[in-house]
């Protein structure tokens, strides 16, 4: 394999000596200026290394003469953001939440940056679309359905609070009593019974009408006569599609045996008042955020509201007029 | 074979210092300087056209204005970074339209590989960057420094006034062209007389000083001082070249059938030829007519050395070298160097028309286009042909003109230069440049019109006819509507089930517009906007606009219940009345039971 150097005939230039099956490999000089190249990259590198964190050390580098770290820079670039968006966070802060939609350019930023708190701190429980987690009792944000309401003034104070915490005071609180020992197992799948029937589930008309008295007796203070719930209690409507911890009859009996409560941490410390407001507005445009009433409602209105059955479709009905008149349903072609 | 001539480089100019020959070759080789010499001609002519038209077209389009109307840039050519637009004329180009600049570049791969297989390297030699600017920098060195001559002088000579006064003009002149190179790239970024106003006044982006800095050292190293190096050490092009030419692709070539063997001599009949039979000059025809006064056409013009050698068209004046904007010799045949400027056919013609030979001694020519016998050579097929010259006046020679000479073959041993000529020629070739009878070169558009060449050209002609169409059936307004997926759907509190999709509106217009969503299903289906008291929103001019759309249906519609139905969603451009569609799908669960008892 390793022959003599000979000179190439074809070429007039030196061949290494190396010969793979009779082919062999000319030893052709390099350009200088590659050498120069070579010799500026050199250079190059020594400015670095005087420059910028090059040598790597026991707990991390040596700094170089700049003190460029890429955590300066993202650091500067996080600064230089917030400064930018100082404007947007002042006014956030103080802007009245119930014409927030309105400011188009603030809306838009508050529910931007909601976004990115909810990914951080939120979706751990109520997942990343959060579409919540059944099992674990992490409600759904993203229906209609609200145990404290779903204005963004309710939610704010949902999250800056939390729910049955025991380090803010002013927690959202409600706690149903278990009603195994007070009810016999009979008694509580009778309550089950009416309870499905409430909301047109499949049920035992028989037993559910001995479950009626009982849900009078024992349910209706919180849930009201006809299961409606209560927000200022905390208590659910049970006359809904809606079962945050299921609706089977295996399901709703043990809810009312031992029922299980679940518990959100107050956030207005931790995320401060900017992005609590931030996450607020992200959730209740999420799909399910209900509409701000511009003054509160007064007492017989919410008890007329509270009376209204749940929104349902009128059955023949295949266009619904909305509010601008605009057919919420195009014929299908 | 001929073609592959090994005598050559003892010819290698003098001033020119080739590999020193030592016991161990060094590591490194200094850069041997060229130093091209003026030429007139043809394709000098023709790379002037081209290089002015390349340089025009660059520095001159950032500056041509085209009216969009409001609230879009007026400049003709532009890319828009920040914004993510391209705008080309009346061809605007969003970021989802990339498929136009897949489909250009798939377009120029495709172009380079048609223009390599009819012409070998013509992009290198006429329109590559890297030949145009240093073709300038040529031009501006010939006109600071001299000529060939002057600047070899000038190279040997030590530093003092004089060399340093021309070596520091022609430097800052290079610089200049260096700067307004540089400069004239930025302005396809910008809108260019604000940004020109910008960088007078120390206004402008530091990025579009830093663009023009890195582009100026750039266009300053590699037209000044690296040039023929670039496209040696740096252009993967050339190899790949190698690979898509084939025997019949033009390229720039040495006939040494005709030129070989060459050599100085039989001056005084060359003259006599060229004044008798043709005249001289570009009348000269250029493939074997010429004839001397008694009609021999097979032997017009050829030279005798003063030892009796015959010798061919190639009197070795070297014009072809000293041309040569990359240092080498053609004559040697193909070469990886060879940017076929086909500056070295021009000083050719033009040495063969003042010594009344017939021009096309260097020419475009194919490899494989050769007569089929070369002078001298015996015909495979004539076997009649022997002796005393009686062959018809149409036949191939079979005898050679040599052998009419009276001269023995075995004569032609030796080289001009004393040097061992290959036995090949020896034995086969008696030296006679003309004798191939009526043969005549292929015409050019044999070579272009070639298969290979034709379904390149008609892959090439496909993808821009599609792009065109693409290009012209493409709407104003757009959507694209992506599915929300996590979850994929929701219970409402009424057993409804609703969908979110997040759909994307695109205004092309120059001016905001109202877009009306709607959609059509199988089913009943009923939608609403985000944030919207009806189906109707702005669109900013020439935005996307994200909107979040939810579909619902009722517990009692089909939908509800199935696992997937189709779903349109229509926009459209209420002012104009353009519409657009796209398909999606509407996710139900496929149970009742199963939806009462999901997530709430």
């Amino acid at each position: 394999m390793a022959d003599k150097p000979r000179i190439d005939p074809e070429t007039g230039t030196e061949t290494t000596g190396h010969d793979w099956d009779g082919i062999e490999e000319l030893n052709t000089p390099l350009p200088r200026w590659w050498l120069w190249t070579f010799y500026a990259t050199v250079v190059w590198g020594v400015i670095y290394v005087i420059l910028f964190p090059a040598w790597p050390l026991v707990n991390g580098a040596t700094a170089g003469i700049l003190g460029w770290s890429t955590r300066g820079d993202v650091a500067a670039e996080t600064e230089r953001v917030a400064l930018s968006n100082a404007e947007l966070t002042e006014s956030l802060m103080t802007v009245d939440l119930r014409v927030l939609e309105e400011n188009e350019a603030l809306h838009r930023f508050a529910v931007s940056a909601g976004a990115s708190v909810f990914r951080n701190n939120c979706s751990q429980c109520h997942g990343a679309g959060a579409a919540g987690v059944q099992a674990s009792g992490y409600p759904n944000l993203l229906d209609d359905d609200w145990l404290w309401g779903g204005t963004i003034e309710d939610i704010v104070y949902t999250v800056r609070h939390g729910i049955r915490n025991e380090d803010d005071l002013d927690a959202r609180w409600s706690e149903m009593p278990a009603f195994d020992g007070i009810l016999t197992e009979e008694e509580i799948s009778a309550v089950t019974a009416h309870v499905r029937g409430l909301s047109g589930l499949e049920h035992d008309e028989a037993v559910a009408a001995m479950g009626a008295e009982l849900f009078l007796d024992n349910c209706a203070a919180c849930h009201g006569d006809n299961g409606l719930g209560d927000r200022n209690l905390g208590a659910p409507n049970l006359a809904d599609a809606i079962w945050l911890r299921g609706g089977t009859q295996e399901a709703i009996e043990a809810q009312i045996a031992v029922p299980r409560h679940g518990v959100m941490p107050p956030w207005g410390e931790r995320l401060g008042e900017a992005e609590v407001r931030a996450v607020a507005a992200y959730v209740h445009g999420l799909g399910g955020g209900e509409r701000q009433v511009a003054e509160p409602l007064d007492a017989a209105e919410s008890e007329e509201a509270a009376d209204v059955p749940p929104a349902s479709f009128p059955a023949g009905a295949e266009e619904t007029p909305t509010e601008a008149g605009e057919p919420a349903v195009r014929p299908v072609d | 074979m001929p073609g592959r001539l090994t005598h050559i480089n003892a010819s290698f100019p003098a001033d020119c210092d080739t590999h020193p020959m030592s016991d161990a070759p060094p590591l490194f080789a200094a850069r041997e300087p060229i130093f091209p010499r003026r030429v007139r001609g043809r394709f000098r002519s023709l790379k002037w056209a081209i290089l002015v038209i390349t340089l025009g077209i660059y520095y001159l389009t950032p500056w041509i204005r085209w009216d969009r109307g409001p609230n879009l840039p007026d400049q003709a050519v532009l890319v828009d970074l920040a914004g993510r637009r391209f705008y080309f004329f009346w061809v605007e180009i969003w970021p989802h339209e990339f498929y136009f600049v897949a489909g250009l570049l798939i377009m120029a791969g495709l172009g380079l590989f048609l223009f390599t297989s009819a012409l070998g390297r013509v992009w290198c030699g006429y329109a590559c960057p890297q030949t145009v600017w240093s073709d300038l920098f040529y031009a501006v060195e010939r006109w600071i420094e001299g000529d060939r001559n002057a600047r070899i002088r000038l190279h040997n000579a030590p530093w003092d006034g004089h060399k340093a006064r021309l070596r520091l003009t022609k430097w800052a002149a290079w610089l200049l062209i260096a700067v307004a190179t540089g400069g004239a790239w930025v302005f396809y970024f910008a809108d260019a007389p604000t940004l020109l106003r910008d960088l007078v006044t120390l206004n402008a982006p530091v990025v579009a000083y830093a663009t023009i800095g890195i582009l100026t050292a750039t266009t300053f190293v590699l037209g000044g001082f690296m040039r023929e190096q670039v496209c040696i050490y740096m252009c993967p092009w050339p190899r790949i070249q190698g690979a898509m030419m084939d025997p019949g692709t033009l390229t720039v070539g040495y006939r040494d059938w005709r030129g070989e063997p060459r050599g100085k001599g039989g001056i005084k009949r060359r003259q006599e030829a060229a004044a008798e039979a043709v005249g001289g000059g570009d009348a000269t025809p250029r493939y074997g007519a010429a004839a001397t006064p008694d009609g021999d056409k097979d032997h017009a013009g050829g030279r005798v050395a003063r030892d009796g050698t015959v010798l061919g068209d190639c009197i070795d004046c070297n014009a072809c070298v000293a041309v040569c904007p990359m240092g080498i010799d053609i004559r040697e045949g193909q070469q990886m160097e060879c940017i076929t400027c086909a500056l070295c056919i021009d000083a050719c013609d033009d040495v063969m028309s003042r010594i009344g030979r017939p021009r096309g001694l260097i020419d475009y020519l194919a490899l494989d286009d050769r007569p089929p016998v070369l002078p001298g050579e015996h015909a495979p097929v004539r076997p009649l042909a022997t002796e005393g010259g009686d062959a018809p006046e149409t036949a191939v020679p079979a005898q050679t003109a040599a052998a009419r000479e009276g001269l023995e073959p075995g004569r032609r041993a030796t080289d001009v230069d004393g040097s061992p000529a290959p036995a090949a020629l020896t034995a086969d070739r008696p030296f006679i440049t003309q004798g191939v009878g009526d043969w005549k070169p292929q015409p050019v558009w044999k070579h272009i019109f070639r298969l290979r060449t034709i379904l390149y050209t008609l892959a090439w002609a496909g993808i821009g006819v599609g792009l065109l169409v693409a290009l012209f059936v493409r709407p104003e307004i757009d959507l694209t509507v992506a599915p929300v997926r996590n979850p994929t759907f929701v219970t409402l509190s009424d057993g409804s089930i609703r969908n979110a999709y997040d759909i994307r509106l695109r205004n092309k217009h120059g001016e905001e517009r109202p877009f009306h969503i709607g959609l059509t299903g199988d089913g009943v289906l009923r939608i609403e906007l985000e944030g919207e008291d009806d189906l109707t929103v702005d669109v900013p001019a020439n935005e996307t606009r994200l909107q979040r759309a939810y579909v619902t249906a009722r517990p009692q519609d089909a939908a509800a219940g199935e696992a997937r139905s189709d779903l349109r969603f229509w926009v459209e451009d209420l002012v104009s009345g353009e519409r657009a569609f796209e398909d999606t799908i509407f996710n139900g669960v496929e149970s009742n039971d199963e939806r009462f008892g999901s997530a709430g």
